[in-house]
């Protein structure tokens, strides 16, 4: 038995999904988990590509804007759910077996979509891409969180910032090969049937990769040169380890809750109307902006969403999670002054503060997991993730909610130009002050909160002490 | 099998894998940047 106040883990031997099956050999390399990491991302990352099926679908099925919209909303509604609640399932079956589950719900979410639209069931459509394929979208993002984090202690920032990339990076490959596929099968029923059982295959054999080749290090395991004691010299990093349980118990899990919500709120406030936005801002003036520049722009603004997420994340390995979001927040809310103040001076200052606001937006998502590992160690990080991840789905209702009443409020009272957007902007600046503040307001986590060391037992009778137990 | 030949052999491996997910990533930045040009010529 183990003695007072150590835990016990028992690594019993399992199937091929079981984590004891994925502990990887001496010589495996851990630059093999990124990509078994990404395979997974690039393809949830699809959900933000939905907008594609839009248009044909409401023109097969005669449905409305608000109802071709439904896959997709509860999509991110089961993300955040299975996120939050299956966090401790992810944490005890390991890597593999989430990859697993997400990969079979992902993929059958297409195929039941498939079988919705070829009945014109779309009731089906919603279930399958909607609750079936939400359920993977949650577990696969954070099945590869804590795994990436054991592989790399000394540049955490970097390897979330990778695979959170990747799932900005999804949307990015889905819109166009969805878009072509659909031109190729048609816009009816059978086309669209057609293209989201291609999607679901597809899909399912890409995905089999990160299946296959994910590895959890084995206890114990270390990378050269790197000496944790050092690491944990640095401010609010730990060594210790607190359970998801407890961690919602902590005030620090909800300052960082606030500092994600707002930074993500402020970010998709400019995300969610960037076409219109720089249309209005420049529509008096003698550079009005086109409607196919606005495309461009809204591209832009993808592509510093995406880069934003591995440069500033690996960043925070240099600089400290704490400072990062100094600069995310400090930085961000300057740069919305500044489009409030001086926004329709000149397209170049609009669209630079614009892509800083972004990169930061992307750049919060990516950060957040080793500012949770800092924090509250390795233990059960992919599920404290999860809890945290509830944060991005009321910024995603609040943002939105905030930049398109507002504006619509200021159109009714005959504002045009930038005043549609003024109050909002400032709403936004508040926001990243609290969310600033908010960060302020992070320290360690007190000792109560710690779990006992942790004993593994990898055999009846022998008793190791290993570093981690997730 | 000594552990340098056995790093050695991971080797096609790691290059399948990265390539599996970097050509699709590729494919997508390059039809973004298709789509970015939009802003200058738009």
């Amino acid at each position: 038995m183990p003695e007072d106040g150590q835990k016990l883990i028992s690594h019993t031997s399992g199937g091929f999904l079981s984590r004891s099956r994925t502990i990887a050999p001496p010589t495996w390399s851990r630059w093999l988990v990124p990509p078994a990491a990404l395979s997974v991302h690039l393809s949830i990352g699809q959900a933000y590509s939905w907008s594609v099926f839009k248009p044909p679908l409401e023109k097969a099925l005669d449905l409305s804007g608000t109802q071709s919209a439904l896959p997709f909303q509860l999509g991110i509604v089961m993300l955040g759910l299975s996120a939050a609640f299956g966090g401790p399932l992810v944490e005890r079956n390991g890597p593999r077996w989430a990859m697993f589950v997400s990969m079979v719900c992902f993929a059958s979410g297409f195929l039941i979509s498939a079988l919705g639209v070829a009945t014109s069931q779309y009731w089906l459509v919603v279930l399958g891409y909607g609750f079936v394929g939400g359920i993977g979208l949650g577990i696969g993002y954070i099945s590869p969180v804590s795994t990436l984090m054991k592989w790399f202690p000394d540049r955490p920032g970097m390897a979330t910032g990778i695979a959170i990339m990747g799932f900005g990076g999804g949307a990015l490959i889905a819109s166009p090969w969805s878009t072509q596929m659909l031109g190729s099968f048609g816009t009816g029923t059978g086309g669209i049937a057609e293209t989201f059982l291609v999607h679901g295959l597809v899909y399912a054999v890409f995905m089999s990769l990160g299946v296959l080749l994910v590895r959890v290090p084995a206890d114990g395991w270390l990378p050269k040169g790197f000496d944790p004691a050092k690491s944990a010299a640095k401010a609010l990093v730990t060594t210790a380890n607190v359970s998801a349980r407890n961690a919602i118990r902590t005030p620090q899990f909800w300052f960082l809750w606030v500092v994600l919500c707002f930074n993500v709120t402020a970010g998709i406030g400019i995300l969610e109307k960037a076409a219109p936005m720089i249309q209005d801002f420049f529509a008096n003036t003698a550079t009005p902006i086109s409607v196919s520049a606005a495309a461009g722009f809204v591209a832009l603004l993808s592509l510093a969403n995406m880069t934003g997420r591995i440069v500033w994340s690996s960043t925070s390995d240099l600089i400290g999670r704490k400072n990062m979001y100094r600069v995310y927040l400090g930085v961000g809310a300057v740069l919305y002054l500044i489009i409030s103040l001086w926004g329709d001076s000149h397209t170049v200052v609009f669209i630079l503060c614009a892509l800083g606001v972004l990169s930061f937006y992307g750049g919060g998502f990516a950060t957040v997991p080793a500012y949770l590992k800092d924090l509250f160690g390795t233990f059960q990080v992919g599920a404290i993730h999860g809890r945290l991840l509830t944060a991005w789905s009321v910024a995603g209702v609040l943002g939105p909610l905030i930049v398109n009443a507002i504006a619509d409020s200021q159109k009714a009272a005959g504002k045009t130009g930038p005043d549609l957007y003024t109050t909002s902007l400032y709403i936004m600046i508040g926001l990243l002050v609290i969310g600033f503040l908010s960060n302020e307001m992070i320290r360690p986590v007190k000792d109560k909160y710690h779990e006992p060391p942790l004993v593994t037992v990898d055999e009846p009778g022998t008793l190791a002490t290993p570093q981690g137990g997730s | 099998m000594t552990e340098q030949t056995e790093t050695a052999s991971r080797t096609p491996l790691m290059i399948l894998a990265w390539l599996w997910v970097g050509l699709p990533f590729a494919y997508g930045v390059y039809e973004l940047l298709l789509k970015l040009s939009q802003l200058f010529s738009g």
